[in-house]
């Protein structure tokens, strides 16, 4: 996918500089969700967020929704600090932020019509008649891909993905110009799925919206990303062009995480898999409390350095950034290996 | 109050009934002293006419100071009532301002307000209602606003928590994203829905306030006489129960059936208020299922079938008392030792069911209509419940989706094992315990004895799902049906545990039945794959076959909407329209309402399933033109 | 939070009585007295000391296990409680001890055969609930006291007397206080029972093999163990203020009718007495429920 980041003129949509978040309770020591994150994102932009479970993705994407409180660091949209935007702000802030969660069951009101839940959110930021809400309600439902006596009918009326578009078309009634996706398609079918991420698609071209696609499905988020950026435990390990990402991991992380994904191919699967099992490596358990990398006790790659000194991202050749000490020395023996990856870009 | 609830409510007779029983106490309570004036303030009747039983000129007799009983108590309505009221109204505004604001506002507010409220509930209600009386005698209003102080806790913790469980509830937040006020929200998200839980509760502190006015007039501390009351009668006729026992009942039953009307009303509007929530079916006791008659073409007669562990053929599953729906129909393939067979397909296809209908594991009014699940050379479909019981766990072992909440969450996982062992093999405590702790270290789990004594709240996903495949070998099963056992797990996790499961298949010959929607996995684990549609096998063939070349125009469009094989300039190929839902399945082929390939045929007569290649079957009559195009 | 509890009770009480025109002075010299004897009895009787004085006169000494003396009979305070709180203990536990054995193995049953039981457990549920003790207490009397003439109306037989005789003092308002709490823990257990046996964990181990009694009475049994205590838990707290009528109903010696007599006559030693010894029962009442529940419920102990 070319990459309008390329040629955006005009500031960043969104700008997130060193930006930590932790979870705490009395009496406890406190969890680090994130550490020093930095994210940028421009106008009409998808931007994959891609981790496992703990890694802090959800959390991001609610720290700048203002559902999570920050501990430190900044998150400017559209040239304005948002970092700790009280309510009122937020409010007229919703008109530019959207989000889109992961669970099309719960994130609508069972009890208010498909109409109503609509045009609720249009009616706080534009004043328009009864009629004209029902238009606009008509005309996005059309585009999501539904009919418009969908407006009168309750969300338990609707199936899984259904109530994913409807969910998408809540999103963009206020034709935001950023829409968090939290996990959008992780509980829907793979047609389903196909459905949803090609209208994701389409309404970028119409809209000209960004996404934060937060996901746990490398492929997915390839797919509709230009940029991915790679979270571990709180840091990013690395990020840059989608493509070049996938085709070509340099972080030991971003290596692992792309090898374990089965793919649908058996004859393949089967030599990734040799591959996989050949390279020794600890299962995914400990917790590091040491200062240096937060992936030394599960890196076959790891030395001395990495326990003492936290990498910091640099660019390497091409339009990635990687957060490791050895990523040269692991690009050069990797290299037969990536000759896997690069056979599913066609 | 939305208008769901009311017309939900309303449209049940008993609370119908209830309704009209509380608004005609409501009337009488009014009515009664302005229609009976002298009843109030009567000292004694006809005192020739004491204690008499019920009869046509004293419809509930009399009182032992010659008083009509049913004047009495119709007139006595009213002070019973005002009561009940006092206290109601009182605990309710309490109850509810507070329980909005803890549950809404949280942080200090919220652990202040839920300490006092524990402290007030905690306190003995009789004996603080006893002070009161003691510093204001014979003051009924006094000590009903009292009770409902005291009664205001249980109020206020039920509106905090459903407060609270709303405002988490994804939509609330979705709403506060989007822009809404906090005031807009609470009256036009929170307020409805709590509704019906405050109905319940008024009618509980309702119901309590009547006891408690009885108790407290039956003490003799409220002694309003001659005036009645419904409490005052109750007492009247405690004091008489010797001479003249009929005395308690009317104003008891009064009582009685008035409690009895609360306690329905607030049991519908509970029921009215919930969603259409059904409780999960639990499991019933399998009847003796009459053999079977073979379906009617899906036979898997693939590979040998005399060497075959487990034959599925012809299976159809119902759900419902007649008419009955069908969940899946024809369902038919074989599993051999040692081999690894996936059921694909999208959720709705039934596959679980499938999994579940050969352990006999169905719920409630689903049962195999026919078809036979032949195991070993034992019909497991026209097995009785007893029977299938000796196969499950010790032949065939299920290892369940979501790891942490198929264990126990009381038993510590040691001893879960050790159960089934102990089950399996009949061996005393000590020797079970070893075998547990064998299987444990089996699954490549570091530390089997810590992890023994651990709950599976405390174990990791990847952990919790080797403690329960460990559970599943331990009656030295021959297959493991897996139900989608990684979905719920990380993708490295994932890789682990599908490494585990290769390995357990290659050293023990072990026969494995996944149920999964992820092509991936299939490619990493299966030999052989089966594809179902709507409730029906729709392709059968080993695994490289269905990739390379599906004989099945779904099996096709399922494999190009992944994204793995998409380009990054075009859009997903989707399959138009959606799944159809058991009960609305097309006639003909299934599929062929989506399907480009469809023609006449499709649709007019059930499509039979065919063997165009060796060891590939499919379930379209037109696969040769799905081959040519592809 | 118990020990607040009991604090905070007993200063209300002590403050709302300490407030009631009249008072024991009063009570005690009757109209009779002149202004002078007034005045002296009231000081002799510490009642001229400022509130709060007397709140922690009283206060020092309960701590010190001293409740005073009745100010109408003369007799301590302590050993009016002690000689009746046999009494209400019995009543109370057993009354407890009934209802939950009963209860929950009725809802146990209904739970696992499933028919005609259900209904009928509801149609009691119902009816346990609206019925109140001292009516069911009143209505028993009625029929097997007075009627039949099998057990004896009122009255109560300490287990130092007669065995025998205790326990058929107490069969009718255990009876009367236990049919209430029956019915709601029954219905309580059989709807988490439901709950539970519906539960993933559950249908693994169906799919496990284990013996049906193993899954009903081990492992469905636990897990709605911990729901069915703390609703005991909450009924223990209501059952007290039962056992205040039905001790007046069945003219039973307990620390319930010493309440409601000491209340009448404004003997506030007493009162506070009796305040302070519920509270207890109650806190322990709370305690014992709070550490079965951790006992049967791992997650809470791990905090």
């Amino acid at each position: 996918m070319r990459n309008p980041a390329d040629d955006r003129g005009g500031g960043l949509l969104l700008h997130i500089r060193d930006l930590t978040v932790e979870y705490g309770q009395r009496g406890r020591p406190a969890f680090r969700a994130l550490t020093g994150i930095n994210l940028d994102i421009g106008t009409q932009e998808t931007v994959g967020l891609v981790g496992e479970s703990g890694a802090g993705k959800s959390t991001l994407g609610r720290a700048v929704l203002g559902i999570t409180p920050v501990n430190s660091g900044t998150i400017h949209f559209a040239g304005r600090d948002i970092t700790d935007a009280r309510a009122r702000e937020r409010r007229q802030l919703s008109r530019e932020l959207q989000v889109v969660f992961q669970d099309p069951y719960s994130s609508l009101n069972p009890t208010r019509t498909i109409g109503q839940t609509l045009s609720e959110t249009l009616a706080v930021h534009e004043p328009l008649s009864r009629r004209e809400l029902e238009a606009r309600v008509h005309k996005m439902l059309a585009r999501v891909g539904l009919p418009p006596d969908a407006a009168a009918r309750f969300p338990g009326d609707f199936s899984g993905g259904q109530r994913q578009r409807i969910a998408i078309a809540r999103a963009l009634m206020v034709e935001p110009q950023l829409v968090i996706c939290d996990e959008p398609v992780s509980a829907l079918d793979l047609s389903v799925q196909a459905q949803v991420l090609n209208l994701l698609r389409e309404l970028q071209q119409d809209l000209h919206v960004s996404y934060l696609f937060v996901s746990h499905d490398l492929a997915v988020v390839k797919y509709v990303s230009h940029r991915i950026v790679v979270l571990y435990r709180g840091r990013i390990v690395e990020e840059g062009d989608a493509a070049a990402i996938y085709g070509h991991p340099l972080h030991p992380y971003t290596q692992t995480l792309l090898n374990a994904a089965p793919v649908p191919d058996p004859v393949r699967q089967k030599k990734r898999r040799e591959a996989r099992l050949a390279q020794p490596g600890d299962p995914a358990n400990s917790t590091p409390s040491h200062a240096g990398c937060v992936f030394t006790e599960r890196c076959p790659h790891a030395s001395n350095i990495c326990r003492t000194e936290e990498p910091h991202l640099q660019e390497s050749r091409g339009r990635t950034r990687v957060a490791c000490h050895h990523w040269r020395e692991i690009a050069a023996t990797h290299n037969g290996r990536a000759a896997d990856h690069e056979d599913s870009d066609t | 109050m939305s208008a769901g609830f009311l017309r939900r409510l309303l449209r049940r007779p008993v609370a119908i009934a209830c309704l009209v029983y509380l608004v005609l106490v409501v009337l009488v309570a009014i009515i009664a002293p302005i229609v009976l004036p002298n009843v109030a303030t009567q000292n004694a009747g006809n005192l020739l006419e004491v204690r008499l039983g019920p009869s046509l000129h004293h419809l509930l007799g009399t009182d032992d100071l010659g008083r009509d009983v049913l004047q009495r108590l119709l007139v006595g309505t009213r002070v019973t009532m005002l009561a009940v009221a006092e206290a109601t109204v009182v605990s309710l505004v309490i109850g509810v301002s507070f329980g909005l604001v803890a549950g809404f506002f949280g942080g200090w507010i919220d652990s202040v307000v839920t300490w006092l409220g524990d402290l007030t509930f905690s306190m003995p209600w009789i004996v603080v209602l006893l002070v009161v009386l003691a510093v204001f005698p014979q003051d009924l209003t006094a000590t009903m606003v009292v009770f409902g102080v005291l009664l205001s806790p249980g109020v206020m913790r039920v509106v905090r928590s459903a407060v609270l469980a709303i405002a988490n509830e994804l939509y609330v937040v979705a709403a506060r994203v989007s822009g809404l006020t906090r005031t807009y929200i609470i009256t036009r998200h929170v307020l409805p829905r709590i509704a019906g839980a405050i109905i319940v509760q008024a009618a509980l502190v309702a119901a309590g306030a009547l006891i408690g006015e009885s108790a407290l007039a039956v003490l003799n501390l409220i002694v309003v006489a001659p005036a009645p009351s419904w409490g005052g009668m109750i007492a009247d006729g405690v004091n008489q129960i010797v001479l003249d026992p009929w005395l308690i009942w009317p104003p008891g039953l009064a009582v009685i059936f008035t409690i009895l009307a609360l306690g329905l009303l607030s049991n519908a509007a509970r029921d009215a208020s919930s969603e259409r929530w059904s409780r999960p079916a639990h499991i019933v006791k399998r009847r003796t299922r009459r053999g079977g008659s073979a379906g009617q073409n899906g036979i898997g007669r693939l590979g040998s079938e005399s060497e075959a562990l487990l034959t599925v053929e012809g299976v159809t599953v119902t759900v419902g008392t007649p008419p009955t729906t069908n969940l899946i129909e024809d369902v038919g393939f074989a599993i051999h030792p040692g081999e690894a067979v996936a059921i694909v397909g999208e959720s709705g296809c039934g596959k679980s069911v499938t999994a579940m209908s050969i352990l006999g594991l169905l719920p409630g009014t689903v049962e195999i209509t026919s078809g036979h699940v032949v195991f070993d050379g034992l019909d497991l479909a026209a097995c009785g419940e007893n029977q299938l019981r000796q196969i499950r766990g010790s032949d065939i072992a299920l290892i369940p989706q979501e790891p942490i909440v198929s264990l126990d969450p009381v038993f510590r996982v040691g001893t879960q094992i050790a159960d089934v062992v102990r089950r399996h093999e009949h061996c005393s405590r000590r020797a079970a315990k070893r075998r547990a702790l064998e299987l444990l270290e089996r699954v490549r789990l570091p530390d089997p004895k810590r992890i023994a004594r651990r709950y599976p709240h405390e174990l990791s996903g990847g952990m919790a799902q080797r403690t329960a495949i460990a559970r599943a070998l331990a009656g030295s099963p021959r297959l493991l049906i897996a139900d989608e056992p990684t979905t719920a797990l990380d993708v490295t996790v994932q890789a682990e545990i599908l490494d585990l499961l290769r390995e357990i298949q290659t050293s023990q010959q072990m026969a494995i039945l996944l149920v999964t929607h992820d092509w991936g996995v299939v490619a990493d684990l299966c030999q052989r794959a089966v594809v179902m549609y709507a409730g029906q096998v729709i392709e059968h063939a080993d695994v490289s076959s269905v990739f390379r070349e599906p004989l099945h125009p779904y099996t096709a469009a399922l494999l190009a909407a992944d994204p793995h094989h998409a380009s990054e300039d075009e859009l997903l190929p989707t399959i138009p329209g959606s799944v159809p839902i058991p009960g609305r399945w097309p006639a003909g082929c299934h599929f062929h309402p989506r399907c480009q390939y469809a023609a006449a045929d499709c649709r007019k007569a059930a499509v039979p399933v065919i063997s165009p290649r060796n060891d590939h079957e499919t379930r379209c009559i037109h696969h040769e033109d799905l081959l040519a195009t592809a | 939070m118990g020990v607040v509890l009991i604090l905070v009770v007993s200063a209300i009480s002590f403050v709302l009585l300490a407030l009631t025109p009249g008072n024991a002075a009063q009570a005690l010299l009757g109209p009779q007295g002149t202004h002078q004897e007034y005045l002296a009895l009231r000081r002799q009787l510490g009642l001229n000391l400022p509130l709060y004085e007397q709140y922690w006169n009283w206060l020092r000494t309960a701590m010190a296990g001293n409740l005073g003396t009745s100010v109408i009979s003369g007799a301590s305070v302590g050993s009016q409680i002690s000689s009746r709180l046999p009494v209400t203990l019995s009543l109370v536990i057993g009354s407890l001890l009934v209802s939950a054995i009963i209860g929950t193995g009725l809802g146990v049953i209904s739970s696992v055969r499933r028919g005609v039981v259900d209904r009928v457990l509801d149609a009691i549920g119902l009816v346990g609930f609206a019925v109140p003790s001292f009516w069911a207490g009143a209505v028993l009397i009625a029929i097997f006291a007075v009627d039949l003439k099998w057990l004896p109306a009122t009255g109560y037989t300490p287990i130092s007397q007669s065995v025998s005789g205790w326990l058929e003092s107490l069969v009718l308002p255990v009876l009367a206080l236990s049919l209430g709490m029956i019915a709601v823990i029954a219905k309580q257990t059989r709807d988490t029972m439901l709950d539970v046996l519906a539960s993933e964990h559950i249908k693994a181990a169906w799919a496990s093999g284990l013996s049906p009694s193993t899954i009903y009475l081990k492992y469905g049994l636990k897990n709605a163990g911990m729901t069915v205590m703390t609703i005991t838990g909450v009924q223990a707290v209501g059952l007290l203020g039962g056992t205040v009528v039905v001790e007046a109903i069945f003219a039973m010696p307990g620390l319930g009718s010493l309440l409601v007599n000491a209340t009448a006559t404004h003997d506030l030693p007493v009162v506070q007495g009796v305040v302070v010894v519920f509270t207890a029962l109650i806190v322990a009442i709370n305690l014992l429920i709070d550490l079965t529940y951790a006992a049967l419920n791992p997650r809470v102990r791990t905090v």
